[in-house]
């Protein structure tokens, strides 16, 4: 068991150069915020960081998996992500016929979306970071209590086969950053942070947990059953699970400001 | 935990004694505990849609049973042209009816279709166990997971989806019915459904064309727009109705998945003869209408002694007659006119649809401006819609009406004698004796607050249906009909 650790630690870190272009990235200026699960005493300082404009596309990961072979659909180590792995890809490195280049790769594992930020110098953005940025709609930094952002989300869950729409089809919120809403789920590094048991009523009472859902649960405003539904597909995932409505995108530290 | 434990014994015992009392005093067999019924052989379950419901178990042993339910989020039908995107178990609203007895092992298998975008999970009010079953349960989309649970406690139980924002989950179609038959099954009938109660919460009203979104606000303030039995205005009406003889008894197994509303289950012109309370063990005779809680379910069974359809509503009656709380048993067999004269009484206590009724006046309606006329084909097509949602219910879906009670519309001699007549009693209601292909009907047609334009393309969809004679109702002479009052 060791060995096998120390090998996946090793095949995670190795990784050969990286797309010459690179994807544009926004400076989003940190703050302090509550999070859905936050009480007032429990503010999160959230850092200045660089974050992707876009999730990553299929385009992009084809490129990656051409550079690094370990990656590929057939080539990948079992333990790194479940069979559904890149699944509607035609080839281990050409997307299916009714795929778009320019959608957001999908069927992507935790391991893989990591180990591609890793080889872009970058890394998967935190829960608090991912929902930090996700707060804003086209104008303001926090829309969390605008009723028409957050009818925007919740309507997302109910269209069908989102994940073939393009990048870019969403709006452009506060941050210059698109897609957050409206197109796919996004990996977070640590998603099993916050834990769900899956009974979300027993959460209610659950304060070992980061997790107040008796305050989201009576609730009668829509933000908080928008978010509720983010931190529920956040924990019933596992790293290897790959999903067909969730992608990603990176975020780099902002170092020596 | 310990002193759980001993609570939960006590409860079996308490229950098993119960048992005896009740259900089993007829045969004088011998209760064991549940706990104790030992499993032989397995089988997969049958998983029913409804209003269909699975074979019964009759002297079966217990089993290790294999229950195989997939979860799919897609688009149907609420009414119609009006759609809504469904979270369901087995593709149906409610979803698959599960049938298992008493000392069963359930293997329960919950697959999340990966076209879906949530997290989903199922509790089964009949497992002992957290949760019901839905910390085990857990599954994101893609995936599947399996856990196992043994019947303890015979009766009707409501499973649905507890995943977080639950209320959300249940308000889009996530429950359904699982039966725990006792020992040597419950008494033999001729037929049995499968009916379960729901209320939705649209963005648009009752009746908005095209698909609607869920509306948390309007699920909040249990401010329904649609509250129906099996998913959908209509899915126990028309072609869909349920069906039986003169003569035969019947048994509904009818669950309320809520979210919010209490039903009051009722069926119009029959008695219950039995109703298995709260769907457990306790019995009760004679029942007009029974309560079923929301998260809760009821079995009801009675004999069929005379013909004709039988209308099923809640009876918190607007919702029945405006927000589609209605369903039909018809019942086929000969005429007993000694328990039932068959004379109808008028349409007061009939199904009226959707739209909003006023009692007929002669009230000076302001004119409307008026609006490009549409072509023929859109009259016919928006015309069939309405109809369905506002008139069908007593002029039937072939137009072909209810004998004394309500005329037919198809090859109506009194309809195609005068445009304009038809057009005001759409407008401002009609009551009293009129002569339709030789018969005379007395009975009382609502006020229907239709517009212009919607009593055109109603009339334009009558007149060139069924054998009328293929009138073009402008929406210009229905203003005129109106100014002259």
């Amino acid at each position: 068991m060791p060995i096998i650790s120390r090998i996946s630690f090793c095949i995670l870190l190795l990784c050969t150069s990286y797309a010459n272009c690179q994807p544009r990235m926004e400076e989003i200026k940190g703050g302090y915020y509550i999070p859905l699960y936050g009480r007032d005493s429990l503010k999160v300082q959230i850092p200045d960081f660089n974050m992707d404009v876009y999730p990553v596309t299929n385009q992009e990961f084809v490129l990656f998996t051409i550079q690094n072979p370990k990656w590929r659909r057939t080539n990948l180590i079992r333990l790194f992500a479940d069979k559904s792995y890149l699944i509607n890809w035609e080839t281990d490195s050409t997307i299916g016929d009714k795929q778009s280049l320019k959608s957001p790769v999908t069927n992507i594992s935790w391991f893989a979306a990591n180990a591609y930020c890793e080889c872009q110098g970058k890394r998967l953005p935190t829960v608090d970071e991912w929902e930090y940025v996700a707060m804003a709609n086209q104008t303001q930094a926090d829309a969390r209590t605008i009723s028409t952002f957050n009818e925007y989300i919740l309507s997302w869950y109910e269209k069908p086969k989102t994940f073939n729409n393009e990048i870019g089809s969403t709006f452009k919120n506060y941050w210059n950053v698109y897609d957050l809403h409206g197109l796919v789920w996004e990996w977070t590094s640590d998603f099993n942070s916050v834990l769900i048991s899956g009974e979300s009523r027993k959460d209610v009472d659950n304060d070992s947990n980061l997790f107040c859902g008796s305050a989201a649960v009576g609730a009668t405003d829509l933000m908080n059953y928008a978010a509720f539904m983010r931190y529920a597909i956040r924990g019933s995932l596992k790293a290897k699970f790959t999903l067909k409505n969730l992608g990603f995108r990176c975020v780099k530290n902002i170092e020596n400001k | 935990m310990i002193i759980r434990r001993k609570t939960k014994k006590l409860k079996i015992l308490l229950i098993s004694s119960i048992l005896i009392t009740t259900i089993m005093s007829c045969n004088n067999e011998k209760v064991i505990d549940a706990k104790d019924i030992s499993v032989s052989g397995t089988m997969e379950a049958e998983l029913t849609a409804p209003p269909n419901v699975p074979k019964p178990i009759g002297d079966r042993k217990a089993k290790k049973l294999l229950v195989n339910m997939e979860i799919l989020e897609q688009e149907g039908t609420m009414t119609d042209g009006t759609t809504y995107m469904y979270w369901t178990f087995g593709g149906t609203v409610p979803g698959s009816f599960i049938r298992t007895r008493i000392g069963d092992e359930v293997e329960f298998t919950l697959s999340n279709h990966p076209d879906n975008k949530l997290p989903h999970n199922i509790d089964l009010h009949a497992v002992t166990g957290p949760g019901g079953g839905a910390t085990s349960s857990f599954v994101a989309p893609g995936h599947e997971k399996t856990f196992s649970f043994k019947t303890l406690n015979p009766g009707l139980y409501v499973y649905h989806c507890a995943t977080a924002p639950v209320g959300m989950h249940i308000a889009n179609g996530m429950y359904g019915l699982i039966l725990v038959e006792p020992e040597g099954g419950l008494p033999k009938v001729d037929k049995e459904y499968y009916i379960m109660q729901g209320d939705f919460y649209t963005k648009g009203v009752n009746g908005e064309p095209g698909l609607q979104a869920f509306d948390m606000k309007k699920a909040v303030d249990e401010n329904a727009d649609y509250v129906v039995f099996n998913g959908k205005v209509g899915a126990l009406t028309g072609d869909n109705a349920i069906t039986a003889n003169v003569g035969e008894t019947v048994r509904l197994y009818v669950g309320n998945g809520g979210p919010n509303l209490t039903s009051s289950f009722h069926v119009i012109g029959e008695i219950f003869d039995n109703v298995h309370i709260e769907g457990g063990s306790l019995l009760n005779k004679n029942v007009q209408t029974t309560s079923i809680p929301a998260g809760g379910a009821a079995i009801v069974d009675f004999k069929v002694d005379v013909p004709g359809t039988l209308i099923l509503v809640d009876h918190a009656i607007f919702r029945a007659f405006n927000k589609g709380a209605l369903g039909m048993l018809k019942v086929k067999g000969n005429e007993e006119k000694q328990l039932y004269s068959g004379v109808m009484q008028e349409g007061i206590y009939n199904p009226e649809g959707a739209t909003l009724q006023e009692m007929p006046d002669d009230g000076k309606e302001t004119v409307v401006v008026q609006t490009g006329e549409k072509s023929l084909a859109e009259k016919i097509a928006s015309g069939k819609s309405l109809y369905n949602k506002t008139c069908f219910a007593c002029h039937q879906a072939n137009g072909e009406g209810i004998p004394n009670a309500f005329p037919p519309l198809a090859n109506s001699d009194y309809l195609n004698a005068d445009v304009k007549r038809a057009i005001s009693i759409i407008v401002n209601g009609k009551s009293g004796e009129i002569e339709v292909n030789g018969k005379t009907y007395n009975s009382v047609m609502t006020k229907q607050t239709l517009t212009d334009t919607e009593v055109a393309d109603v009339l334009t969809y009558v007149y060139n249906t069924w054998g009328n004679n293929k009138t073009n109702v402008k929406v210009s002479t229905v203003q005129e009909v109106k100014s002259q009052h």
